[in-house]
């Protein structure tokens, strides 16, 4: 037992890998932020595509759906390992110039848009087909009853859903740095292989577990909210 | 057949026939409805007489036959969906108020959106409207706070506030508390005496016998029978309409 709590927790070390830990996780959450706005925005557009009606819109369509459902169901490890190994030698300049970081921000916004699309889709869903409709009996366009109507209370519902793949993504920065990127875990790595000690994974650990906890509590206290707001409603 | 024969029709309706799947829902409807007209449509649930409704303002596609709004045929495929319905206000059974917006959000957003009218013009409008209705001090409660005649009647003011032409009441009581159908009929009524063209399918004869200039009772998506309220109330004449009306004075709402 004592083995075990200096093999991972040990205070001296601790401290000793603190500093590089601590830069390293700086990169995660970097790579988290900038991932997350691509993914937010990304799979909203991607929602709205699978939901437009019409024959016209069938090749947008099924390209939404051909997309969501290969990069769903695709590991996230293939994917960064496609992006980081596989595009800088493809030959196309930007990919080349790119760095690991942006290649892995890629990587996780290929896939978290994925599984962001299905969460603003079954929210959109759940909006009632009577809204549409009451907004387009007011003379309000299709473009503005989802603008104005539909959207604002689907995203509403989703918002816990969303929070929740956002701590998802948060976590998988990790897998990115297995591959390439010094982040926390690299970081955890490279002390690990110096001083064979695995205090600087517990630092990382700890570091991904602050950051989830705000982020948990929050969600928490938006759906006991809409709980209360829906019992005041029903009484 | 023009409600009081006076004027050219605002709405009429010629031949029209509606389908969902195998089922005829309305079969070879005329009507007519002249400006300033208030015609009732009674019968029972399933007779045809909110899928009328929702053709006119095209909610629902019309199969066969020819509707005509303001002089402007609207069954063409041509016509502009929305700008019709900018002149069309519609009232649902269920109320469909937005519940993520204000009461005053409610009425001010499609003049706002879909007319273009200014933020502050149109809330000094729709105050306008709310205290037309007696729910002034209601106009920054979201809906969900207000009781169901109170959301009905929002529902209406959120119709007027587009300033239509023409009015479609959708069974607008059928979801409410008795007691709360009252103050939605006074309002209703007000509209009528004001000289709102309105179509209103119900299943309240009396005050649809006050209210009308005509009534039309459907049945399996066929007019049966037209007519002033006074004489389709006391003398019907198809066998149809007053076995209709006998099942209503039976259960007492007439």
């Amino acid at each position: 037992m004592h083995q075990f709590f200096h093999a991972f927790t040990n205070p001296f070390y601790f401290r000793q890998s603190l500093p590089d830990v601590w830069s390293g996780f700086l990169v995660n959450v970097h790579m988290m932020v900038v991932a997350e706005a691509f993914v937010l925005v990304l799979a909203l557009l991607i929602a709205i595509v699978r939901g437009l009606p019409g024959p016209a819109a069938r090749p947008l369509r099924v390209l939404a759906i051909v997309y969501t459902d290969f990069f769903r169901g695709t590991p996230l490890t293939i994917v960064a390992l496609m992006c980081l190994l596989g595009l800088p030698g493809t030959g196309f300049a930007f990919f080349k110039n790119a760095s690991s970081e942006s290649l892995g921000i890629l990587a996780l916004a290929l896939v978290y848009t994925a599984y962001v699309t299905e969460v603003y889709r079954a929210g959109i869903e759940s909006v009632h087909g009577s809204q549409r409709m009451a907004a387009r009996s007011l003379g309000l366009s299709y473009w503005q009853a989802l603008r104005y109507v539909v959207l604002p209370q689907a995203i509403r519902r989703v918002i816990p859903p969303l929070l929740n793949d956002f701590i998802g993504l948060q976590k998988d920065t990790a897998i990115i740095g297995a591959i390439g990127v010094t982040e926390a875990a690299a970081q955890g790595t490279n002390f690990a292989n110096n001083f064979f000690n695995y205090t600087g994974f517990f630092v990382g650990a700890v570091f991904f577990v602050y950051l989830t906890i705000p982020l948990a509590r929050f969600t928490d206290h938006i759906i006991r909210e809409r709980e209360l707001r829906e019992r005041a409603a029903a009484v | 057949m023009s409600a009081d024969g006076s004027g050219p029709p605002f709405v009429s309706l010629r031949k029209v026939t509606k389908r969902f799947g195998e089922l005829e829902v309305l079969r070879q409807v005329d009507l007519e409805v002249p400006e300033h007209g208030v015609v009732c449509l009674i019968g029972a649930s399933g007779s045809g007489k909110s899928t009328l409704l929702r053709c006119i303002n095209l909610l629902e596609k019309v199969d066969e036959g020819e509707i005509v709004v303001d002089g402007q045929p609207i069954t063409n495929g041509k016509v502009d969906v929305n700008a019709l319905r900018k002149k069309i206000g519609i009232v649902f059974q269920a109320y469909n108020l937005f519940p993520h917006m204000t009461v005053l959000q409610n009425v001010t957003l499609a003049p706002r959106k879909a007319l273009g009218v200014p933020r502050d013009k149109a809330e000094a409008q729709a105050r306008a409207l709310l205290r037309r209705i007696g729910l002034e001090e209601k106009a920054n409660e979201y809906p969900d706070r207000l009781s169901g005649g109170q959301q009905q009647r929002v529902a209406i003011a959120r119709a007027l506030a587009m300033e239509p032409k023409l009015m479609l009441l959708d069974e607008i009581t059928s979801a409410l508390d008795p007691q709360l159908v009252a103050e939605v009929l006074n309002l209703v009524r007000e509209l009528a005496q004001s000289g709102m063209t309105m179509i209103i399918a119900t299943h309240e004869m009396q005050f649809a016998r006050e209210v009308a200039d005509e009534i039309c009772f459907l049945d399996g998506g066929v007019i049966h029978e037209h007519g002033p309220p006074e004489r389709i109330f006391t003398e019907p004449r198809e066998p149809r309409t007053r076995e209709f009306l006998a099942r209503v004075i039976e259960a007492g709402r007439l």
